[in-house]
């Protein structure tokens, strides 16, 4: 039942959200239930659960199926812990029909649970487009000047990879001994070596689009700046796992000869991607924008980690999800004060933060040692074991994807410079405190990030089911 | 067991307890409390070091485990911590020098705010906790968390006045230099798991290990060792950062050249001696790469006018030394100078801090002169700290220097004369730099002049016990040839074996000894001569322009690596990104709207009409499936081909 839950919570906030059209109290009522749905994320890690298995579309064959192993929950405790902090953290934003806004944003949750716990193909298609309908609405209505282009762009692109990820789907019913959508059929579902190959382009390239990978990652930059910085907490914290989970979930299990037939390929563009995505950051005024390609670079690599189908970097993958999302999220926020005080994304224009707001300027430090994975944060236990995969692989691709390393360092420590270091710029100058709100969540977030970095093991046992299942057969 | 398992950890602490103390009080407590705090926390964590210390005299090494880091697919880092014979030294030089650069850094930085004075000890306090778990790690990947950590240290230290651009761009170079010798270490412990499997010492350093590595595996592991201990040591082609590096406030020069940071890649190989004893190719690459080093540095050093860059010059170029030692498989003596080498670089870059103080922040010589009077505690311990440097006997780096060449000339002659070339170098520029400073005329300014003053106990008693020490710390080493026993020796053959028989008759070691003493000797006096009347205007040859300008290195690698790929940078950006990459993407979609037009669909950029699409296409799908529209059938004619 808690599995429903996280379906049922935030739907209901949602509605309820609808009706409630003073500001305040709908951001409560948004705080409150998201509040409800971590509480119910942290009990989930200490009881044992049950699949939740209803008939829902019987003339289809389709059912609905909830199920939660350590990938789903991993995600799970990382969409329930990312929506609350961001209702809290841009509380002080503000925004024409908030509740409004605050309920798509709840339906976009309840749609990312349902993506990382469903065990029936057609009900992840189905939580899937529930996910990104929300946003495409709170891109277009509440985004910034170029928004109706962009949004455009972003949801043509998304949504020619769901359909893409549809038709595969159907594909694949269609292959299976009961016309079911349940993951067992599609598991069983005999497919010859091409077969394979054409299942997995069709979700492939659903899932590169999502996350996204080099060479499909233009709408990302441009959406992530457009968007208000709420939506894009979400996007980066927690949609683009979507793309990363449908390949461990998905991919991986069903097309398995396809997979091991592709890796080198993959490793090779993801390290590409990384690299490419690195320089670029180099180069980014728009913090906003630096955000977007430093996480592209982050993302190339769990999914070469990935690809390379062993389980040490698979088993890193698993919690840089999760680590990722932490260290993003409070990148995003820190941003987020400093253009909402300041009025500007540029790096050219702001300096000084150090001496203006020391707080605020040693929580970016804090996160962006995360951003450059230094040991003892979290990043660090992830991105030594996806490194260690890679080496396994083939060393000279360790070598290559570790040239990021250095370039994090660089493209990391300059905007950490413009930002906090030097004279006070007259942007910066114009600075308050940053809201208690705001604030709290960062360093709760900080310490989450240190503390699963001093010790990770909490994450590993709790993601260990999930890499037997991969490697057991 | 047990009692070593809590001192550990009060060792370790201690230091992290004072990092918290000041960083996260720095808007509460008076400065006052913060130094007393800071430098309480470094000196409980020396006494428990020596504590340490004996328990492993009578004991042995012990190691201890608090909890596992990483367990997780079939690799396993725990969070082991060793106290042998080699990490026990390097404690008490960590915590001791550690502890006089606290106290001494309490008088030396009154003028900042309390905040600020509070950051700074925190960092400081958390530089020392680094530089202990990269020593009493157990494991490679231990280790490396406080490898990297010191990186860290050093680039909010050398950043410390955040306000000035020059400042943080020296501590960002300090810190990318160090990331790239740090993703050399990266990989060799990639290489030593995939290998065998664990980075714990005592599973990797082991004649079994050996047995299961190829002599390429071994070359590729130490290789990559060494460029990590490069970047961390500064050495060729590394170094450029440490120079700049005295961006920071000056005891934290003291700190990063003396006790901490940059003797880590000494520890690591010596700690790695087993697998780099196994490949020549490594080794013949350490010793050329510390020689050259050596050697580069030192040139610079003769032409430098700033009083704390003649001393980083000299620091590289000291380093450059214990890598020749390390290069030829005298590890005893590469660790005797880390030791000696510690005492007098700390003396000597914290009584250029007295000086600095007393000259209210003027840094270039060619201003000072005649402080001998002025500032007379100053003057003697910087002076013992030259002899010390210069290898005069019986100060202390005479004994470790001495060794150290001793060995490299069992290797190759070639080492020992350019050796010996450098240390007649190293003791032409430090009596030049303290001709200049101390001796002839003051030069500065009369303002300057009345203002001169002894700096306060709290500056004075650090020099004076590192004085102390720089003169006598040789007496843990002294060879056999003069009646000595040699206890460090001794104390390391548990890590490094028995020391290695030169094969050097006592004559012939004798004659080396004098030649090289002799040579320093005529080079300090010379230096002396020559600067007592006279200081060193801008350089006017070309070799001296090259030497003043750092071999023009700086701008070597701007041109040849930072600009080009800042270019390279841009080039994706503007170009590929925008253009080719976006451009496809953008094409492929103003041809979808053309055709779109072409069939007349409806078209006014609204997302609903995109969202009523999607849904009536969903539909239009689900009819074809349940009608068996020839779509699949095609689909599966084409994939069963």
């Amino acid at each position: 039942m808690i599995l429903v839950s996280f379906l049922f919570v935030p739907i209901l906030a949602a509605l309820l959200l609808l009706l409630i059209k003073d500001k305040k109290n709908a951001q409560w009522t948004a705080i409150i239930f998201s509040g409800i749905t971590l509480v119910l994320a942290c009990q989930m890690l200490c009881t044992n659960m049950v699949d939740f298995d209803k008939s829902w579309l019987p003339n289809l064959n389709s059912r609905f199926t909830l199920h939660a192993d350590g990938l789903s929950k991993i995600l799970i405790l990382l969409t329930a812990i990312s929506f609350p902090a961001i209702f809290i953290a841009t509380a002080k934003n503000n925004f024409k029909q908030s509740n409004i806004f605050l309920s798509l944003m709840l339906f976009t949750q309840a749609g990312l649970m349902g993506v990382f716990m469903a065990g029936d193909a057609l009900l992840f298609y189905f939580f899937w487009e529930l996910a990104l309908i929300p946003v495409y609405f709170l891109c277009s209505i509440w985004g910034g000047e170029k928004r109706i282009a962009i949004t455009f762009k972003f949801f043509i692109y998304t949504f020619l990879g769901s359909l893409l990820m549809l038709v595969g789907i159907l594909f694949l019913n269609a292959h299976t001994a009961d016309h079911s959508f349940s993951m067992q059929s599609f598991l069983h579902a005999n497919l010859t070596n091409g077969q394979q190959a054409t299942g997995f382009v069709l979700f492939f390239i659903a899932f590169a689009i999502k996350m996204p990978l080099f060479p499909f990652h233009t709408w990302q930059p441009d959406t992530y700046e457009q968007s208000p910085t709420a939506v894009t907490m979400v996007m980066s914290a927690v949609m683009v796992k979507m793309g990363l989970y449908g390949i461990l979930r998905w991919l991986l299990p069903l097309f398995p000869v396809a997979f091991m037939v592709h890796t080198h390929f993959m490793v090779v563009l993801s390290v590409i991607g990384i690299l490419y995505a690195s320089f670029i950051a180099i180069r980014q005024d728009d913090m906003k924008r630096f955000i977007a390609y430093s996480s592209i670079a982050h993302i190339g690599l769990m999914n070469a980690a990935i690809f390379t189908h062993t389980q040490i970097a698979i088993q890193g993958a698993l919690i840089q999800l999760f680590s990722h999302g932490l260290n993003v999220l409070g990148l995003w926020i820190v941003a987020d004060i400093i253009e909402q005080q300041t009025g500007t994304r540029s790096l050219q224009q702001m300096g000084g933060l150090a001496k203006k707001q020391p707080t605020l300027a040693i929580l970016l430090v804090g996160f962006a040692l995360a951003n450059i994975a230094m040991p003892l944060t979290n990043a660090f236990v992830g991105e030594f074991l996806m490194f260690n995969g890679l080496f396994l692989l083939n060393p000279w691709m360790a070598a290559f994807a570790g040239v990021s390393v250095v370039l994090a360092a660089i493209y990391t420590l300059n905007m950490v410079q413009k930002v906090a270091y030097g004279e006070v710029s007259e942007k910066i100058n114009t600075m308050q405190a940053p809201y208690k709100g705001a604030q709290a969540v960062l360093i709760v977030l900080l310490i989450l990030v240190f503390a699963t970095g001093v010790y990770p093991q909490p994450l590993f046992t709790l993601t260990a089911d999930t890499l037997q299942q991969l490697f057991v057969k | 067991m047990g009692i070593m398992k809590i001192l550990i950890a009060f060792i370790l602490l201690w230091p992290l307890a004072g990092f918290l103390f000041n960083g996260l009080g720095r808007n509460y407590w008076s400065k006052k409390v913060i130094a007393y705090k800071a430098t309480g926390y470094i000196v409980a964590s020396f006494i428990a070091s020596i504590f340490a210390f004996m328990y492993v005299q009578d004991h042995g090494a012990v190691t201890v485990h608090y909890f596992d880091f990483i367990n997780a697919a079939s690799i396993k880092i725990p969070f082991d911590f060793k106290v042998d014979a080699l990490s026990a030294l390097f404690l008490l030089v960590i915590t001791g020098v550690g502890s006089l650069i606290h106290l001494y850094s309490s008088a030396y930085m009154k003028e900042e705010a309390a905040p600020h004075y509070a950051r700074y000890f925190s960092y400081l306090n958390l530089f020392i906790f680094s530089m202990l778990v990269l020593v009493l790690g157990d494991n490679y990947v231990v280790m490396f968390i406080g490898w990297e950590g010191v990186g860290l240290c050093s680039y909010l230290l050398i950043g410390y006045w955040f306000t000035n651009g020059n400042y943080n761009y020296a501590a960002k170079k300090a810190f990318i230099m160090n990331r790239i010798g740090d993703l050399g270490f990266l990989l060799a412990i990639f290489w030593i798991i995939v290998k065998l499997g664990s980075v714990n010492y005592s599973e990797v350093l082991t004649a079994d290990s050996l047995a299961k590595l190829s002599s390429a595996d071994i070359t590729g592991i130490t290789l990559l060792l060494f460029v990590g201990a490069m970047g961390k040591s500064a050495q060729i082609p590394l170094f450029t950062w440490l120079p700049d590096a005295m961006a920071g406030p000056t005891p934290v020069s003291a700190l990063i050249h003396a006790a901490t940071m940059v003797t880590a890649g000494i520890y690591m190989i010596t700690r790695s001696n087993l697998l780099f004893s196994h490949s020549e190719l490594t080794q013949h690459v350490i010793a050329i790469i510390g020689i050259s080093t050596a050697l580069l540095a030192a040139t610079i050093a003769i032409k430098q006018n700033d009083i704390k860059k003649v001393l980083a010059y000299s620091t590289v170029s000291q380093l450059g030394y214990m890598f020749l030692g390390l290069g030829v498989g005298a590890y005893s003596g590469a660790v005797f100078h880390v030791i000696t080498h510690a005492f007098f670089k700390a003396l000597l870059f914290l009584g250029a801090g007295s000086v600095i103080h007393a000259m209210h922040h003027e840094q270039d010589i060619r201003k000072m002169g005649g402080l001998k009077s002025k500032l007379p505690i100053t003057h003697i311990t910087f002076l013992i700290g030259c002899i010390a440097i210069a290898g005069v006997p019986p100060f202390s780096g005479f004994f470790s220097k001495d060794e150290i060449l001793a060995a490299a000339f069992a290797k190759s002659p070639i080492y020992w004369v350019l050796g010996v070339i450098g240390a007649a170098m190293t003791a032409f520029y430090m009596f030049r730099l303290y001709t200049t400073t101390f001796l002839g005329k003051f030069r500065g300014t009369a303002d300057q002049e009345n203002h001169l003053h002894e700096s306060p106990l709290a500056m004075t008693l650090p020099l004076i016990l590192l004085a102390i020490a720089s003169a006598l710390a040789g007496a843990i080493g002294i060879p056999e040839i003069m009646g000595g026993h040699h206890w460090l020796s001794h104390q390391l053959i548990p890590i490094v074996g028995e020391p290695i028989e030169l094969g050097l008759s006592h004559s012939l070691e004798w004659t080396l000894i004098a030649v090289s003493v002799g040579i320093a000797l005529v080079a300090l006096l010379w230096a002396i001569a020559i600067y007592k009347k006279k200081t060193d205007e801008a350089p006017n040859t070309v070799v001296g322009n090259f030497f003043y300008h750092k071999w023009r290195i700086d701008e070597l690698y701007n041109e040849a690596i930072v600009y080009p790929l800042n270019r390279f940078a841009g080039f994706l950006k503007n170009t590929i990104e925008k253009h080719v990459i976006d451009g496809a993407v953008n094409g492929a979609g103003k041809l979808i709207q053309y055709s779109a037009r072409k069939v007349r669909l409806t078209q006014n950029g609204q997302v609903g009409y995109y969202i009523l699409f999607m849904v009536t296409g969903i539909i239009v799908l689900f009819l074809l499936w349940f009608n068996d529209v020839p779509i699949f059938i095609f689909f599966n004619k084409l994939t069963q081909n």
